[in-house]
């Protein structure tokens, strides 16, 4: 027999491995996504492809420049997963440059300039959103109607292709719209009130279903929450991160609509419209980004629902996830820092235990 | 009875059941027994034979030496042909000294007889006994079993915890000793009991051993001092630190020992070593031993002679099905690699393990995506993440921060790591050079210490020296002086 390696235990493995993590991911978002690119159409699917596409090149470079080991850099899938996240936040119907852009920021700015996997500080999907959303608001902010794939309002193949790579042709003002956040933000600054606007935006059966104007991520509430439920019982996410988000949306925003009805829109509004679904289950559950431990995710949790609130409430931006989250990921390493898990046989401070007397013990 | 349910721990593949209805062979006399001196923690026992002596079975041949050692016993007849270097059963290959036997064929035993009226021993005689038969820690740590005894009688243990755990795949010795040598086992753990006054004692059994669980709960039914309790299937549940809190909920303090708060645990196969040397007057000479693995032909439960080597139990159970990936002398979780079939069986075996690539499951090591998978399946509450992190980085003082110097080595932590890192590798490999920096600290700072006290001598020196002077100045002075007064009294 060959001189075995002296290594250390354990010998054996769980049946995990990164790229098992990374495709697990992306099934619990095909239905989102194939769901969406039905809504939105052609233009949808192009931009989804544009962006994984664009994705995978910018990482192949990264890893030429830096390299690092091609097949495993790519094959472990994270970097599609994040190009992914970023094109359900993409208007559908947003031009082909904008994913490329998005693409190098999420994976070149978002991951590789850290060092690669498991060493940025940002969500690199977030990141991207963020950088684009501020550099070019027009593209950003011009949603569409859903018009079904194989509708009467499908502009068909070839249409869709001119949409993505010719989209300073499209007749904009006849078929633009406003997201129902946007349009709830736009409203309120011409002192309208909350329930008036209300019977104008989606009902809530409309926002659940995901039939409203909106990113691919931003549809159907229904069916992120399908695929969160698959991560959960994969245990590939832990509840503490999402539940502590949505309940402190819902919580903070059911108290000010009922302080304020005519000012603050209810909970279930926050709760269905927007991007919180999609971040509270795919995107504060980014291992790489969120902190280690149950407590410091519920914390991550609740500070991401907090400013969320807070940015979707008073800031300009109507949808706010993405600030919200790159200035919780700011805070991951404090979080980790302060909330440790106590160590067996010490105190939270790290003192060994105190050896209780045990002579008193059996006298009393 | 209730139990505890501490944090964190994994669940791997039991894999027991290809010896778990094995019941236990006595294994045929090798030709020749490659005995180690240093089978135990602590220093090696000193040889008390000579080559080419005649031993019987259960001959001292080695004496136990310093503080903590243990004695080692002739594990069967025959003639002591050598007493050289042999591979030792540890990943190094480094070899170790050993007191080579060749067997006679007739086992014949040394002359023994148990204690007329056990019952009735002092706990100290207890203790003898049970140093003189060479007993130490059989779940693997091997500890001299005597030392930990007067420990327990000094901190006045109230609750024995014995060990049924078993909470490594693959292995069945312990099942297999509980199912068939209930009696003496039981017995066993009662005069553990006497020997350290102890008033309980909680047998610990997980629930995977339905059987055990069965038949020590009836046996233990007629001894209301003793109780049976079923804890989860979790490793590392046998972990010491573990199982006394699973079984009394409490923790043992960082840096003290499970006796400092009342408790002393002892594994099953230590339970009934003690019977044999207190009922029967026989020393530790064998033990029960499983022989598993996807590699091996048949899996089998062995009671083999102490110095067997590996390879002779392989050929017994079939031989190999194909070349292991690794060959493990324990579970796949905390067993050791053994550098090959050449290394004998000491009394801290509880397993061979012979491992295929498929069960091994070895993936290639990627980056780590602070999954924090780790932090969860730690059972002591550490950042393994952050461990390894800063290890890498050479940042000692930040890794114990995190809590290297209270990781027990589980392995938990890199059975979930889906990166593959090997973190136990690093967690070792920091404990080692944590030893070393204090040793070198230590060797410093007395060094500093010699050095200050040859100044402080040499300074004495020159003072005395300088004294000396003064005084021979002096004498000189007072001599010249009476001289002088004597010169002028004559003149």
């Amino acid at each position: 027999m060959s001189r075995l390696t002296p290594v250390s235990g354990p010998h054996t493995h769980a049946q995990i491995s990164i790229q098992r993590i990374m495709l697990t991911v992306m099934l619990a978002l095909t239905p989102v996504t194939c769901y969406g690119i039905y809504l939105y159409g052609w233009p949808a699917l192009n931009l989804f492809i544009i962006t994984l596409v664009s994705a995978v090149i910018v990482e192949a470079l990264c890893l030429y420049i830096g390299k690092r080991p091609m097949k495993q850099g790519l094959g472990d899938g994270s970097g599609i997963l994040s190009a992914w996240l970023v094109a359900l936040t993409l208007p559908p119907w947003a031009p082909w440059w904008i994913a490329v852009v998005a693409s190098i920021c999420a994976i070149l700015l978002g991951k590789q300039v850290f060092g690669g996997l498991g060493q940025n500080v940002f969500n690199p999907a977030m990141l991207a959103r963020v950088i684009i959303l501020i550099s070019f608001p027009v593209q950003m902010t011009t949603w569409v109607n859903p018009q079904p794939m194989f509708s009467e309002q499908d502009p068909g193949f070839i249409a869709g292709l001119n949409v993505t790579f010719n989209n300073e042709t499209v007749d904009w003002d006849s078929i633009s719209t406003a997201s129902p956040l946007g349009y709830l933000k736009t409203e309120l600054t011409l002192d309208r009130n909350v329930a008036a606007i209300m019977t104008e935006t989606p009902d809530w059966q409309s926002s659940l279903m995901g039939v409203t104007a909106g990113s691919m991520g931003e549809t159907s509430a229904v069916l992120i929450l399908l695929g969160g439920i698959l991560l959960l019982m994969k245990r590939i996410i832990s509840w503490h991160g999402p539940v502590a988000m949505l309940a402190t949306v819902t919580v903070i925003a059911a108290l000010f609509h009922q302080a304020n009805p005519e000012h603050y829109a209810p909970a279930q509004f926050h709760l269905l419209n927007g991007a919180l679904m999609l971040a509270a289950f795919f995107i504060i559950t980014d291992p790489v980004t969120s902190p280690n431990t149950a407590k410091g995710q519920i914390v991550f949790g609740i500070g991401c629902g907090l400013l969320m609130y807070i940015i979707r409430t008073w800031g300009s931006y109507p949808e706010a996830i993405g600030f919200a989250v790159l200035l919780m990921n700011c805070f991951t390493p404090l979080i980790d820092h302060y909330l440790r898990p106590r160590i067996y046989g010490r105190n939270r401070k790290g003192q060994p235990l105190a050896i209780q007397q045990r002579d008193q013990e059996e006298q009393s | 009875m209730k139990f505890f349910s501490f944090k964190g721990g994994v669940h791997p593949e039991g894999n027991k059941t290809p010896t778990t209805s094995e019941a236990i062979q006595s294994f045929p006399l090798p030709a020749r027994l490659y005995v180690p001196l240093q089978q135990h923690i602590g220093a090696p026992a000193k040889p008390v034979v000579e080559v080419g002596q005649t031993v019987l079975k259960g001959e001292l041949i080695a004496a136990s030496q310093g503080n903590v050692s243990a004695a080692v016993h002739a594990p069967s007849s025959g003639t002591v042909i050598e007493i050289a270097e042999h591979q030792a059963p540890h990943p190094s290959g480094l070899p170790v000294v050993c007191i080579i036997i060749e067997t006679d064929g007739r086992d014949q035993w040394i002359e023994h007889s148990g204690e007329t009226d056990p019952w009735r021993l002092s706990e100290k005689l207890i203790a003898q006994r049970i140093s003189d038969a060479g007993i130490v820690g059989l779940g693997g740590a091997t500890f001299p079993s005597a030392l930990k005894f007067n420990l327990g009688l000094k901190q006045q243990v109230k609750t024995l915890v014995i060990n049924g755990a078993e909470c490594e795949p693959y292995l069945t010795s312990d099942d297999r000793l509980m199912q068939e040598r209930t009696g003496k086992l039981i017995d066993g753990i009662r005069i553990m009991m006497l020997g350290m006054s102890a008033s309980e004692a909680i047998i610990a059994i997980e629930d995977n051993k339905p059987q055990a669980l069965k038949i020590m709960s009836a046996a233990a039914e007629s001894y209301p001092e003793l109780k049976v309790l079923k804890v989860p299937t979790r490793y590392p549940m046998g972990s010491e630190k573990h199982l006394v809190y699973t079984v009394t909920g409490k923790e043992i303090p960082a840096g003290k020992l499970a006796a400092d708060i009342g408790i002393m645990v002892h594994n099953v196969g230590t339970a009934y070593a003690v019977y044999e040397a207190i009922f029967e007057g026989k020393p530790l000479v064998s033990r029960i031993v499983t022989i598993s693995g996807g590699a091996v032909n048949q899996p089998r439960n062995l009671e083999v002679p102490f110095g067997t080597l590996v390879s002779n139990l392989i050929d017994y159970c079939g031989g190999l099905k194909q070349t292991p990936e690794r060959l493990l002398m324990g579970g796949p979780l905390m067993g050791l690699v053994i550098p090959g079939l050449d290394v004998p069986i000491i009394k801290g075996s509880n397993g061979i393990v012979a491992l295929t690539k498929d069960e091994l499951k070895v993936k290639q090591q990627s980056a780590c995506i602070r999954c924090s998978r780790c932090v969860s399946a730690c059972p002591c509450g550490l950042v393994p993440l952050e461990m390894a992190a800063n290890i890498k980085a050479g940042n000692f003082d930040r890794a114990v921060e995190y809590g290297v110097k209270d990781c027990i080595s589980c392995g938990s932590c890199a059975y979930v790591c889906p990166a593959n890192i090997p973190l136990v590798h690093f967690f070792n490999y920091a404990k080692g050079e944590l030893v070393a920096r204090q040793k070198a600290k230590q060797q410093q700072e007395y060094t500093a210490e010699l050095a200050k006290q040859r100044q402080a001598r040499m300074a004495e020196v020159e003072k005395q020296r300088a004294a000396a002077k003064a005084k021979a100045l002096a004498a000189k002075k007072a001599r010249e002086a009476a001289k002088q007064q004597q010169e002028a009294a004559q003149s």
